[in-house]
C-alpha cells in the first residue's frame, strides 16, 4: 500500500483520511490531509520540529487526540506542518511535526481548523493489508 | 431514515414519529422543498439526540439544519435534570457561542458608499481576521480569568464599549455561574494572543444596507430604517471555545459508560446534568461564553473606532447580540407547570417572543431580535422571536443560511478573485486575506436564506422584520 492521503465530503466541514501501511503511518497521512484543509502541504518549509505525545484508549480516541494536538500546537505556535513522523505503542503516540511559521502571503491559509470531531471517525484495516484513518474535522 | 419517515403537522411542521430507543418524538421545522433537501442525516441525529435522557417535549431541528456532528447544525434540545437531564459538549460544538451582533449606525446607504473603498480598507486593517491572525491585547493570568468571569461587561469596564450595550446582550452581557478554574490552561494558553479576532471560515464583519422592511411597527422599535446602514459581526469564542469543545468531548466520552450511558453516536458524548463532570462542563462552557461575549465587545469597539475616524456623523448603538452555540438553563412551561430546564441550541439562537423579562424595556413588547446571517452575496435578515415559539421549540429560530455546497466543491467551482471581481461589480466590497477562503464561501455555496426565513417565518418561530444586504465585507 503506498501512503496517501484525501479529503471526503461533509456539507460543512471537511473530512481528513490518511492510508498507510502501519497505523502509524496512516496517522501521518491523516495530519497531512488535516493541514491540507488549511493550506498546500507541500508549500510549508519543514524546517522547525516540535514534539508531540498524547495517547487515548483506543486507537479511534487516539486519532482524534493526535489529530487535536496538532490544532493546539498550530494555534498557539502559529505554525503550519507540511510533515510529520509518527511512532504508536499501545495506548501512546510521540510523534515530531516538522513545519514553519504561517505566512499568510506564501501559504494562503484558507481556514483554521477548530478541532477533530468523532464525526465517521474510523480507525481500521484496509482489504490490503494496511491501515486507514479518519475524521471530519469542524472548520 | 429519510424524509419520507415524517409525518407532515403543518405547512412548515414535520414529525420524526418515535422508533427504536427515542424517548421523544423528533420535530423537525421547514417548508418541504427545504425538508426534502435536508441531509438524511439531519434525520438520523435528530432520533439520535432524542434517545438521550431527561429530554423533554422533542428533539428539534431548525429550517437551516444539516448534518454536524452528535446534534444536528440547527438543532434544538432541552434537558430537565429532575430526569436524569443530560448535558453534551457535542450538543453545543466547538464554537461555544458563537453569535452575531448588530449595530445601527444611523448613517444613509450613500454616505457609506461616499467612503466605501476606504472604509472597506481601515476594517480590514483594523480587524484581525484569518488564520494566525492575533489581537493586540495580551492577557495576563488574572486578566484571562477576569475575562471569562465577566464576559462583555468586563470589556465594557475596560473601556471597550458603555454600559447601554450591556442591555442589548442575551445575560446582559456576562453569563453567570461561569468557573474559570475549570478552563484548562490549554484553553487559556490558545486564548492569550486571540483576543478581538475575528477567526476565519464562516466568520465575518459586514457592513450592510437595510434593504427592505417586513414589519414596519417591530422595525421602528429596533431602529431599523430601509436605506440605512448597519453592522453585523460573526464570530465565536475562537480557541478557548474550541479547546474546550475538544477536552470535554473526550472526557465525555470516555466517562458516558461510567454514568450508564449507551451512546447512538460517540458525538453525542454527554454527562447528566447534576454529575461532578456535568458541572464542570457547564462551569466552563459558560466561561466560554463570556469569552465569546468579550470577543464581539471587543470587535465592536474596533469597529467603532474606525467609523469614528471615517464617518464621524455614525451613531453606533447595539441593537442586539445573540449566541448560536450555547446550553443554557431556562424556565418553560411544559404541561402547565414551570420547570428549569438545559436548553441546548447548537446552531440555532434564541428567539424570546414579547413580553419575556430577559428582553429591555425598548424590546419587550415586540420580541428579541432574531439575527440571521446569509451569504456576501445574499444578504441577512432581521427577525423578531414570537409567543409562539415558547411552545414550537422552547423559543428558538434559525440561525443562518446554513451550507449547501462542502468547501471542496466550492473552492474547485470558483476562484476567489473571480467571487471579489463580481461581487464589486454589484457594489460589495470584500477584504480577506484567503483568497481560496473567499472561494469556500463563495455565495453559491449558501442555501438561499430568503427560503430559510420563510420557512422560520411560516412555522410561526420567527417573524420577519428585515432584510439586509452587504456593501462591505470582510472575511476571516
Amino acid at each position: 500500500m503506498t501512503a496517501r492521503w484525501e479529503h471526503y465530503e461533509h456539507g460543512a466541514d471537511i473530512g481528513v483520511r490518511g492510508y498507510g501501511e502501519t497505523l502509524a503511518a496512516a496517522f501521518e497521512q491523516a495530519a497531512l490531509a488535516m493541514t491540507a484543509v488549511i493550506a498546500d502541504p507541500a508549500g510549508i518549509d519543514p524546517r522547525e520540529a516540535v514534539d508531540i505525545e498524547c495517547e487515548a484508549p483506543d486507537p479511534e480516541l487516539l486519532l482524534a487526540e493526535w489529530l487535536n494536538a496538532i490544532v493546539y500546537e498550530m494555534a498557539v505556535r502559529r505554525m503550519l506542518f507540511g510533515r510529520f513522523e509518527v511512532s504508536i505503542d499501545g495506548p501512546r503516540l510521540k510523534a515530531r511535526a516538522f513545519g514553519e511559521p504561517t505566512s499568510v502571503a506564501r501559504h494562503g491559509p484558507a481556514v483554521e481548523v477548530k478541532g477533530a470531531t468523532y464525526t465517521s471517525l474510523r480507525v481500521t484495516r484496509t482489504d490490503d493489508g494496511g491501515w486507514l484513518a479518519q475524521t471530519v474535522v469542524d472548520v | 431514515m429519510n424524509a419520507k419517515d415524517l409525518i407532515q403537522r403543518g405547512p412548515c411542521e414535520w414529525e420524526l414519529p418515535m422508533s427504536g430507543k427515542m424517548r421523544v418524538p423528533g420535530l423537525i421545522y421547514g417548508s418541504r422543498a427545504l425538508v426534502e433537501a435536508m441531509d438524511d442525516k439531519v434525520f438520523e441525529q435528530t432520533a439520535n439526540v432524542a434517545t438521550l435522557p431527561g429530554i423533554v417535549k422533542a428533539a428539534f431541528a431548525m429550517p437551516d439544519a444539516h448534518w454536524g456532528y452528535g446534534f444536528p447544525i440547527g438543532g434544538v434540545a432541552a434537558f430537565d435534570p429532575a430526569q436524569g437531564g443530560v448535558v453534551s459538549a457535542g450538543g453545543v460544538g466547538f464554537d461555544v457561542s458563537c453569535g452575531v451582533r448588530c449595530l445601527l449606525t444611523g448613517l444613509r446607504r450613500e454616505d457609506v458608499m461616499a467612503v466605501q473603498k476606504p472604509l472597506a480598507d481601515a476594517l480590514f486593517e483594523r480587524i484581525p481576521a484569518g488564520v494566525g491572525s492575533t489581537g493586540a491585547i495580551r492577557l495576563s493570568a488574572e486578566r484571562m480569568d477576569a475575562m471569562l468571569a465577566g464576559g462583555a461587561k468586563w470589556a465594557v469596564a475596560q473601556g471597550w464599549g458603555s454600559e447601554a450595550d450591556l442591555d442589548r446582550i442575551e445575560e446582559h452581557g456576562q453569563m453567570l455561574h461561569a468557573k474559570p478554574g475549570n478552563v484548562s490552561d490549554f484553553a487559556k494558553r490558545r486564548q492569550r494572543d486571540e483576543m478581538g479576532t475575528l477567526g476565519s471560515g464562516n466568520h465575518y464583519l459586514e457592513v450592510q444596507e437595510v434593504a427592505e422592511i417586513h414589519d414596519a411597527a417591530i422595525a421602528d422599535a429596533y431602529g431599523l430604517k430601509a436605506g440605512e446602514v448597519v453592522v453585523m459581526i460573526h464570530c465565536g469564542s475562537r480557541g478557548l471555545g474550541h479547546q474546550i469543545g475538544t477536552e470535554f468531548l473526550k472526557k465525555m466520552a470516555i466517562a458516558a459508560p461510567g454514568f450508564g450511558l449507551t451512546l447512538p453516536d460517540r458525538e453525542l458524548a454527554c454527562a447528566p446534568i447534576e454529575s461532578d463532570l456535568g458541572q464542570e462542563y457547564l462551569g466552563a462552557m459558560r466561561a466560554a461564553i463570556n469569552c465569546a461575549l468579550a470577543n464581539r465587545q471587543i470587535l465592536t469597539h474596533l469597529v467603532r473606532e474606525v467609523f469614528a475616524e471615517i464617518l464621524p456623523a455614525a451613531r453606533m448603538p447595539l441593537l442586539y447580540d445573540v449566541s448560536h452555540n450555547t446550553c443554557k438553563t431556562e424556565t418553560h412551561r411544559i404541561d402547565g407547570k414551570e420547570k428549569t430546564l438545559h436548553v441546548h441550541r447548537k446552531g440555532a439562537t434564541r428567539a424570546f417572543g414579547p413580553g419575556h423579562p430577559e428582553l429591555p424595556e425598548p424590546l419587550r413588547k415586540v420580541g428579541q431580535p432574531v439575527l440571521i446571517g446569509g451569504s456576501m452575496g445574499t444578504g441577512s435578515w432581521v427577525l423578531a422571536g414570537t409567543t409562539a415559539s415558547e411552545s414550537l421549540a422552547f423559543s428558538s429560530a434559525c440561525h443562518g443560511a446554513g451550507r449547501a455546497m462542502s468547501r471542496n466543491k466550492a473552492a474547485s467551482q470558483w476562484r476567489g478573485r473571480q467571487v471579489v471581481d463580481e461581487l464589486a461589480g454589484r457594489g460589495i466590497l470584500i477584504r480577506s486575506p484567503s483568497q481560496r477562503g473567499i472561494a469556500e464561501e463563495a455565495p453559491g455555496a449558501y442555501k438561499d436564506v430568503v427560503e430559510v426565513v420563510d420557512a422560520a417565518d411560516e412555522a410561526g418561530l420567527a417573524r420577519k422584520v428585515a432584510r439586509m444586504l452587504p456593501l462591505v465585507c470582510v472575511k476571516g
